[in-house]
């Protein structure tokens, strides 16, 4: 145990800007996946390597001379239509089953992956150069890459179009109409397949944002995706599907928690500790739920 | 009817089984000595997997065109036989146990890492195989009392501890302080402990002693440790993924710090990736092509190197230059043995004494190569931008002067 975060405020204010503009990161993949789970009920395993593969295209685009922060534009293009030949094959045979099966099969999907990325990027840890600099603030005792400001503002933006294209767009309405009730929306005239594979679609493409921002901010590598889907997968479970706002609170929160835990308990308990407060707001909840339940009886 | 067919199935499982172990390798064919290698192709090491590879059959193609081993008044060629680990230490005990007991081979050359040279170990100590490895490093190798290993690197608790000694060299003979990062892998822990002896040796102080996870791609929290506290020297240690890390953090934190000492620089291509903000890195390395050792089969590491880019295309990584020493130890050792005795050829090994274009060769009781010093490079990169790995110590070898302390990022 380390509290030195708490001795030096500079290192505090430190610790929380990194976090806050971590988390915004983690909350648009976390968003990807409460849409899909909301929508079509599939708690997706291979949201991490979603995101790396999309990190890959980033910087591919990087290696051929394209900035890549460009990477934000065509990654999502591409990524959306993997997410819907992804569906296409397997995810339209596992979307009514139960939550057990789908979990093995994007589990399945994911180990597929590392693997693939392993075969045909190499095992080597690659990184995409923005070249965007440094912000100090504060006489220069807190630093900020831009890349990190970079990556937050953009997924904030692509957040907001999310949410405005939810509301107002056809296929958002939908969606949104798709995960209240499918049953009713196929009555109405929704065509339900289609909207699967466009939120599928949607969730591959945010995870290439993120993906693209990551391999701009950090490095990537075939296997790093785990750690993503852990932190989205929490990420949902303390917002609670269908709720925006919450998960780009707790998004932010779990990025402050995370540092913060970084400081205090060392880098190598970083994500024991995300896996540790997982499982503490898991018995929480259930706690929450049995005493409610006492309350019905 | 179904007994029938699954009797029958059996026995033809029997005969082929049969048939392909009357075929299969044995320890000297013809005029072939058989080596074998688990060697990761594909999964997380198969970069430096390939390296390794690279090195074994460049090494094996020079010996064979220069005459190939002569034991007995006879010439025999090398031959390799690989298979693919998968980077997954089990999958290497069990393809070593096939090789042995399977395809017959009675010599084996080592897997890429630390960990698969651990699973592979016991089973070819078990078979009595002499075994010559040239990449696992780890100090709990050679400390097992393994009789039939033998290591042409350096061991991994001598890699970064020169840089602490030229910290207190710089600083006139007084201690430093220092700040350690250290990935939680054999490797990494074992480059630690080298570390912490030499603070301990030097009277010097660690300030700040960091653990990096497996999956580490952030290490701002150290790094802000580190500008708080100021120490003389940072070391860092996680595979290539913790040297490219560390690079780019500290420059987009402008991270002020007289040393930076690290491992796998060499791998991670630092200046390839980060260009400038690469520059003034030490970096440990088992080898340089500029060190001047010789031997009769690659002259020196510059005509290595030279061969090396000419036949696989890029600028040889250490691990690829000791690999292909293995292999020379390997035919000198047949030689002096002059026999294929499992036994003769080991106690000819733990007999070597030899200098090759890698650096000298001479094994410890635990099997581990005492000969050969690490060297530390700088990255210096000239005003255009290119940049190039110069080896700064150990004085003897080396080709540039070390810049310390490294300017600070305002004046950069």
């Amino acid at each position: 145990m380390d509290f030195m975060v708490f001795q030096y405020p500079m290192i505090t204010v430190q610790a929380c800007l990194d976090g806050l503009l971590l988390g915004i990161l983690f909350a648009l993949i976390a968003y990807g996946m409460a849409l899909q789970w909301g929508v079509m009920n599939i708690i997706n395993i291979a949201q991490g390597d979603l995101v790396i593969l999309g990190g890959y295209i980033a910087y591919f685009m990087y290696l051929y001379g394209i900035h890549p922060a460009w990477g934000v534009i065509v990654s999502p293009i591409i990524m959306y239509f993997i997410g819907v030949g992804i569906y296409k094959l397997v995810i339209n045979k596992v979307v009514d089953r139960d939550l057990f099966i789908s979990i093995l099969a994007t589990f399945g999907i994911s180990i597929l992956f590392m693997q693939l990325m392993n075969f045909a990027f190499g095992a080597d840890v690659v990184l995409a150069n923005s070249g965007y600099g440094t912000t100090m603030l504060f006489d220069n005792n807190v630093t900020l890459p831009n890349s990190k400001i970079f990556s937050a503002v953009i997924s904030i933006v692509f957040a907001i179009g999310l949410v405005i294209y939810m509301k107002k767009s056809k296929l958002g309405r939908a969606i949104r109409a798709t995960a209240q009730n499918s049953r009713a929306a196929k009555i109405l005239g929704v065509d339900t397949e289609k909207v699967y594979a466009a939120t599928f679609g949607i969730n591959a493409a945010l995870c290439g944002v993120a993906g693209a921002l990551i391999s701009i901010t950090f490095t990537i590598h075939p296997y790093m995706g785990l750690p993503y889907t852990i932190r989205s997968f929490m990420i949902v479970i303390v917002a609670g599907l269908g709720n925006l706002p919450g998960v780009a609170m707790s998004g932010m929160g779990l990025g402050v928690f995370e540092e913060f835990a970084d400081y205090i308990l060392g880098t190598e308990f970083r994500i024991g500790a995300v896996f540790l407060l997982l499982v503490l707001i898991l018995v929480y909840r259930r706690f929450k739920l049995s005493r409610k339940r006492e309350y019905l009886k | 009817m179904k007994i029938k067919r699954i009797i029958l199935s059996f026995i033809s499982a029997v005969v082929i089984l049969f048939s392909t172990s009357v075929v299969s390798f044995a320890k000297v064919v013809g005029d072939k000595i058989v080596l074998g290698a688990a060697i990761s192709l594909t999964g997380k090491y198969s970069s430096n997997g390939v390296h390794t590879q690279n090195g074994y059959n460049m090494a094996v193609d020079r010996i064979n065109s220069m005459g190939g081993v002569k034991v007995g008044g006879k010439t025999y060629k090398f031959e390799i036989i690989y298979y693919d680990d998968e980077s997954n230490p089990k999958r290497a005990a069990q393809l070593a146990e096939r090789l042995i007991s399977q395809d017959g081979v009675e010599f084996m050359l080592g897997p890429y890492s630390s960990g698969l040279t651990k699973a592979i170990a016991p089973v070819t100590e078990k078979y009595g195989v002499p075994m010559v490895e040239a990449n696992g490093a780890s100090r709990s190798l050679f400390t097992k009392g393994y009789k039939y290993l033998f290591a042409v690197l350096a061991p991994a608790n001598l890699y970064l501890d020169v840089a602490i000694d030229l910290a207190v060299e710089k600083n006139n003979g007084k201690p430093v302080t220092v700040a350690m990062a250290f990935e939680q892998d054999a490797f990494s822990q074992d480059v630690r402990l080298g570390v912490l002896d030499a603070i301990k040796r030097t009277g010097s102080k660690k300030v700040i002693d960091d653990k990096l996870p497996k999956e580490l791609n952030d290490m701002a929290a150290t790094l802000v440790k580190v500008k708080q506290m100021k120490p003389d020297v940072l070391v860092v240690s996680g595979h290539t993924k913790g040297a490219l890390t560390a690079i780019r953090q500290i420059a987009e934190m402008k991270v002020d710090v007289p040393m930076l000492a690290m491992t796998h620089c060499d791998a991670a291509k630092l200046s390839k990736q980060h260009g400038k903000n690469s520059q003034y890195a030490l970096c440990a390395s088992q080898w340089h092509k500029t060190l001047t050792y010789k031997d009769n089969f690659f002259k020196d590491g510059m005509k290595y190197a030279a061969d090396f880019e000419k036949e696989f295309g890029y600028d040889p990584p250490y691990q690829s230059a000791e690999s292909s020493a293995a292999l020379l130890v390997f035919k000198d050792a047949f030689e002096r043995a002059n026999s294929f005795d499992q036994k003769k050829v080991r106690d000819a090994l733990a007999a070597t004494n030899m200098q090759t274009f890698y650096g000298n060769i001479k094994f410890a009781e635990g099997g581990q190569n005492v000969d050969k010093p690490m060297v530390l490079f700088q990255v210096m990169c000239d005003g255009s931008g290119k940049c190039e790995n110069k080896v700064v110590a150990p004085t003897k070898w080396a080709s540039a002067k070390l810049i310390h302390p490294i300017p600070k990022w305002s004046e950069r």
